[in-house]
């Protein structure tokens, strides 16, 4: 720490790895998709270091820098991690390379150039390392709107038939919230300046500060408005599948893997902290939102016939379940929440990829038109499955402790909402097992005749998520001790203390 | 409850219990084809260093105290947020390493079986990775010290099961059949999700231990609750109606994953799962009840069905429903049956694998065929075979001195010793069953066995080989001498009792020894009508189509799947397909429907865009004009 700018050469790196794809001369596509695999895999290295460095009982914010901006507005250049930034930027840094390698070809048939491509997931990059890391609530909503460009072009430029579409009914969608955002932002500076004295967006100045309770109310629905667009929770939800469908399967990872994260990030982040009684307030209708969209996205999921389509309404249960951990305000439910964005994006970042192999090999987004891949592609297959079943949440998995974690902490407070969201566990293992029996199972068609099983390069961009899964399911320790504390002070900045069991007893457990 | 004494010694080795089929499994899974020449047999070696380790552990515990046979292995933090710590933690004592002793033995020999069984499979080495798999699973669920890492364990072996149901998955009935074996056992995992967060709610633990010592101190409301909750995972992981429907397509896999998972050990869990938790049984009488309804209805249901099927593997999976529907039952009657249920569950281990693997060799001799009608006369051509499918039918139906006799009687005895109307309704239920369990078992082994032969021309029965043979011997041998050795001088019951406490002295409704022989009158009638049914006349090549409401309804599984499709998949169906359509229409046309009117407006407004400099001057004075009363209005 001492001083060195780690969160802003963290965020620089793939920007200027992406002024340097884009400089490259027409043609040379291969050395572009290098030089951005290169570029994420020292911002992933540098992101790694930082990892270590972090001390999980620490100061709140680490690796903090604060430089003003706009002074007389109150804005700053403020940046540092918590624990819960900490591990969503890890998991963003772990995906880029992954996403640029399982998409190496994703754009080799696209109108644009492909050297965009990989320099606009670059830029992506660093706005998504800008918007975790951001501790000015102002730089926040730039970063939170600036992500929006190069998704747009992302999706409009490289993805399917109905992308123009899809890319436009994102943008306005997210603008739509984002406005809504930026009025509440506008709002809680005006409160601050009224109880300050100046004026400021410093989120460690504004947590403190004590709002009327009906501005309170008002500001807080601002802001999880945009969130809820975002991450996105029932029935704000439509732009999604088309958005997830009709883009890239690379893109699809980064915007439902990584980017709708901002959204729960949001809520846990800014949402609680600054309103914390606003957010007690709204806790029950966001809990059955919550609890809706768990059921309804899993069943909708159940009658897809796009397979893209499947994995977006699939995320809609998830983030059902994130945002009833966030809002159960119980520990469990929130280190789980935290635990289950970054599990999820690596679940989801599976589903997609594998997906983009069958789409690759076929030409089809549609479930009807495989059957039997794996007589012929074993090893795709199982992966496949894999993927399917740290979707559903096997014991064993890392979605598991995530998921169980959520249930739990939201039982000790609201058990009814818990038991609701318990039933997600049978729709989700339909959804996963039937979507697998009609691709993997049954004879080899003609459909899949010729199928290649893995490559090398899909090998080495799927091998790592396997092996995340795998790894966080029995070892989920060091990520919950990172986020842990930060989530204690959030509960803390709520006033919220852990329901307290009726018959506690020791343990009778050997140590 | 005794002290739990840390691991030292020889059980500091207990996590190497787990460990090591978990080796094979990845390995295999991950070494892929480099494997295929010598993974089989790494995988059979590594079963039986486990059952060895466990031999050792056993002779080990029975070398202490008997009040000092609890052991615990902390392995490592799992999942610590405040107050929700879980460890990754192992308990062996008295019930845990009879289960160790059950499924590293059985499964050691089930494994050296597959390797004749499988060895034609191009997939061989697949099979036994997914077989070391459900080894380390469900060896994790036995020595689990909590409820969570039991899960593990739990849905590990669910797993497996799916992935050996779906073997042959090319088949799409049988990938069908895994995916439903799945999906029933997923309704079962909502009981014992909400079971372990009730836990934790109430207790603030989910270890085993501290559940225990919490239950005493629990409302009624609480233990009935956490009762039914468990009951519900017991009877998807065991097969009990009502979540029964499973079990007859799971037969779908090889036959020694039937033998092995279907059979001997994993369908077992659930009876497992409500012994170990006896200290919540044993304060409800309400979830008790429960408990034994579903374990009798399921005993008589399982039976019917066994008695109606042609397949020789399906009416042994009724067979093995109505089994393990004694052992639920047992475990119903509360503390004066666990012994009984454990005892019941260790010999129908035995005698039931020895039953599949008998029914594989047949199959394996006759080129697949599951149809006992093309079968007959068999026990010429296949000797060996016989002999231990007869010491297993000996054992099932209860003959002395084979081993079921000696525990099946003492379930039967231990339900009417219950008094009262339910003890009567229990133990007639349960006679009933071991009269139809004498029909089923004799028409099997009549049809497949007996009379005339009826194979194809085109069939060659012979002999399996020594490596099939010889496993099944020795568990023909268990089958033959196991129940006597548990049940004579309550050795066994003696041995659970620091587990489950001492059982309390109960009065006999009727006498054990008039009961008995009412039992094997019972017995005697049930082969008596079979052999007269099957063995004195011929038995027709297609099976009879006018038959009795009764039969009718038995080959179709008692309308189990007829229910389950009225009543849940077709109306989930029009659900999920309603909501398709209301998310596409409703939700997302009311996004657009929105876009549209602001299109509209936009369209409207457009149109002041004359280009007309009067047009605008006149909107300019309006605006203004406007803004002037805004700001007089305000100021007044």
């Amino acid at each position: 720490m001492n001083g060195f700018p780690w969160l802003t050469l963290l965020g620089l790196l793939p920007l200027l790895g992406s002024i340097v794809v884009a400089a490259l001369p027409r043609g040379r596509d291969l050395l572009a998709k290098q030089v951005a695999l290169g570029v994420s895999l020292v911002v992933f290295a540098l992101a790694l270091v930082m990892a270590i460095q972090f001390k999980s009982g620490g100061a709140q914010f680490q690796f903090a820098e604060s430089h003003p901006w706009i002074s007389s507005f109150g804005v700053s250049y403020s940046v540092g991690v918590d624990g819960i930034a900490l591990v969503l930027i890890a998991m963003a840094t772990i995906l880029v390379p992954i996403v640029i390698l399982a998409g190496w070809h994703e754009a080799d048939d696209a109108k644009a150039q492909v050297k965009t491509f990989f320099a606009l997931i670059l830029v992506l990059e660093t706005m998504i390392i800008g918007v975790f890391a951001a501790t000015d609530v102002f730089l926040f909503y730039v970063f939170f709107e600036a992500m929006l460009i190069p998704v747009y072009f992302l999706i409009g430029s490289f993805g399917g038939a109905q992308r123009s579409y899809a890319a436009v009914k994102f943008l306005l969608y997210s603008l739509f919230g984002g406005l809504l955002m930026l009025a509440a932002l506008i709002g809680l500076y005006v409160v601050s300046a009224h109880q300050l004295g100046t004026g400021t967006f410093e989120y460690s100045k504004l947590v403190g500060l004590h709002i009327g309770s009906g501005t309170e109310k008002w500001l807080f629905l601002g802001f999880f408005a945009a969130f809820a667009i975002k991450a996105p929770l029932w029935p704000f939800h439509t732009w999604l599948p088309d958005a997830a469908a009709d883009s890239t399967p690379g893109t699809a990872v980064l915007l439902v893997g990584v980017l709708d994260k901002v959204g729960t990030f949001g809520m846990i982040r800014l949402c609680l902290p600054l309103f914390p009684d606003a957010s007690k307030y709204f806790t029950p209708v966001i809990l059955v939102l919550a609890v809706i969209g768990i059921l309804y996205g899993a069943l909708v999921a159940i009658g897809q016939t796009d397979m893209m389509r499947l994995v977006a309404y699939t995320s809609l249960s998830h983030f059902g379940f994130i945002t009833l951990g966030i809002f159960a305000m119980t520990s469990q439910g929130q280190s789980g929440s935290t635990l289950y964005m970054v599990n999820h994006g690596f679940s989801t970042a599976g589903l997609f990829i594998v997906g983009g192999f069958l789409v690759r090999r076929r030409g089809s987004r549609l479930i009807a038109d495989y059957g039997g891949v794996q007589r012929v592609a074993p090893l795709l297959a199982g992966s496949f499955l894999l993927m399917g079943l740290a979707s559903l949440a096997l014991p064993g998995l890392s979605s598991f402790v995530s998921e169980f974690l959520v249930l739990v902490g939201t039982f000790t407070r609201y058990p009814v909402a818990a038991v609701f969201a318990t039933l997600g566990i049978v729709l989700a293992a339909i959804y996963v097992l039937l979507w697998y029996q009609r691709v993997a199972t049954g004879p080899a068609t003609e459909k899949v005749k010729g199928f290649r099983d893995l490559g090398r390069r899909e090998m080495f961009a799927i091998a790592p998520l396997i092996a995340l899964i795998i790894a966080i399911g029995f070892f989920p320790k060091p990520l919950l001790d990172v986020i842990n504390p930060a989530v204690n002070r959030t509960l803390h900045q709520v006033g919220q203390t852990d329901p307290v069991p009726a018959v506690p007893v020791s343990e009778g457990t050997a140590k | 409850m005794h002290q739990i004494a840390a691991a030292s010694g020889a059980f500091s080795l207990l996590w190497l219990v787990v460990a090591l089929p978990l080796l094979g499994a990845a390995v295999l899974l991950l070494g892929g084809r480099r494997t295929d020449a010598w993974g089989h047999l790494l995988a059979t070696a590594l079963p039986v260093v486990s059952f060895v380790l466990g031999l050792v552990m056993f002779f080990g515990l029975l070398g202490r105290e008997s009040t000092a046979r609890s052991i615990g292995q902390h392995v490592y933090s799992w999942i610590p947020v405040a107050g929700f710590h879980v460890d990754i933690g192992l308990l062996l004592d008295p019930l845990s390493v009879s289960f160790v002793l059950l499924i590293t033995g059985v499964g050691s020999l089930i494994h050296i079986y597959s390797i004749g069984y499988m060895e034609h499979d191009a997939d061989r080495r697949r099979f036994f990775g997914y077989l070391n798999l459900f080894l380390a699973s469900m060896l994790l669920l036995v020595l689990s010290d909590s409820y969570l890492t039991l899960y593990v364990g739990w849905e590990g072996v669910g797993l497996a099961s799916y992935l050996l149901i779906g073997f042959w998955n090319h088949t799409p009935e049988y990938a069908t059949a895994a995916k439903k074996a799945f999906i029933v056992n997923r309704i079962g995992d909502v009981g014992l999700s909400l079971a372990i967060m009730l836990m934790f709610a109430k207790f603030g633990s989910v270890s085993i231990a501290g559940v225990a010592e919490g239950a005493p101190k629990a409302s009624a409301g609480t233990l009935t609750a956490l009762g039914l909750l468990l009951l519900l995972a017991a009877c998807g992981k065991s097969a009990q109606v009502p979540l029964q429907s499973w079990l007859g397509d799971a037969m779908a896999g090889p036959t020694p994953v039937s033998a092995l998972i279907h059979a001997a050990t994993m369908v077992t869990a659930g009876v497992y799962l409500i012994a170990r938790s006896h200290a919540i049984f044993d304060l409800s009488a309400d979830a008790r009840l429960a408990v034994a309804i579903v374990g009798v209805v399921t005993l008589l249901f399982g039976a019917i069905v066994g008695a109606a099927k042609d397949d020789i593997k399906k009416s042994l999976a009724g067979s093995t429903m109505s089994q393990i529907g004694y052992m639920v039952l047992a475990a119903g009657l509360g503390p004066v049956g666990y012994a009984f249920a454990i005892a019941h569950l260790l010999t129908h281990g035995f005698f039931k694998a020895n039953l599949f693997l008998g029914a594989g060799s047949v199959m394996h001799g006759m080129d697949g065929e599951v149809d006992m009608r093309k079968y007959g006369g068999l026990r010429k051509a296949m000797p060996l075979t016989f002999i231990s499918f007869i010491a297993g039918y000996l054992a099932i139906i209860g003959v002395p001195p084979f081993a079921g006799f000696f525990t099946k009687d003492k379930i039967i005895e231990a339900a009417f010793d219950k008094g009262g109307g339910q003890g009567w309704a229990f133990g007639i239920a349960a006679l009933l069953g071991a009269g139809i369990t004498a029909f089923y078992m004799t028409r099997m082994v009549v049809m497949t066995f007996f009379g005339e032969k009826r194979w194809k021309d085109g069939a060659h029965p012979h002999e399996s080989p020594t490596v099939m043979t010889a496993p099944v011997a020795v568990l023909a041998v268990l089958s033959l001498v196991g129940g006597a050795f548990l049940i004579l001088g309550s050795r066994f019951v003696g041995w659970l009792e620091p587990v489950f406490g001492p059982a309390p002295e109960s009065t006999h409704t009727i006498a054990p020894a008039t009961l008995t022989v009412i039992t094997l009158v019972v017995v005697a009638v049930g082969v008596g009508l079979a052999y007269w049914q099957y063995g004195t006349h011929p038995v027709a090549a297609l099976a009879p189509a006018r038959v009795t409401p009764l039969t009718a309804a038995a080959r179709r599984d008692l309308y189990g799947d007829d229910f389950n499709e009225a009543v849940f998949m077709r109306p989930g169906q029009y659900l999920t397909r309603f909501l398709v359509f209301f998310d596409n229409r409703v939700v997302d046309g009311a996004v657009s429907g929105f876009a549209a009117l602001v299109g509209g407006l936009s369209s409207r407004s457009r149109r002041m865009q004359t280009g007309f400099a009067r047009s605008y001057a006149l909107s300019m004075f309006a605006g203004a004009a406007v803004l002037v009363v805004a700001v007089v209005l305000v100021r007044i």
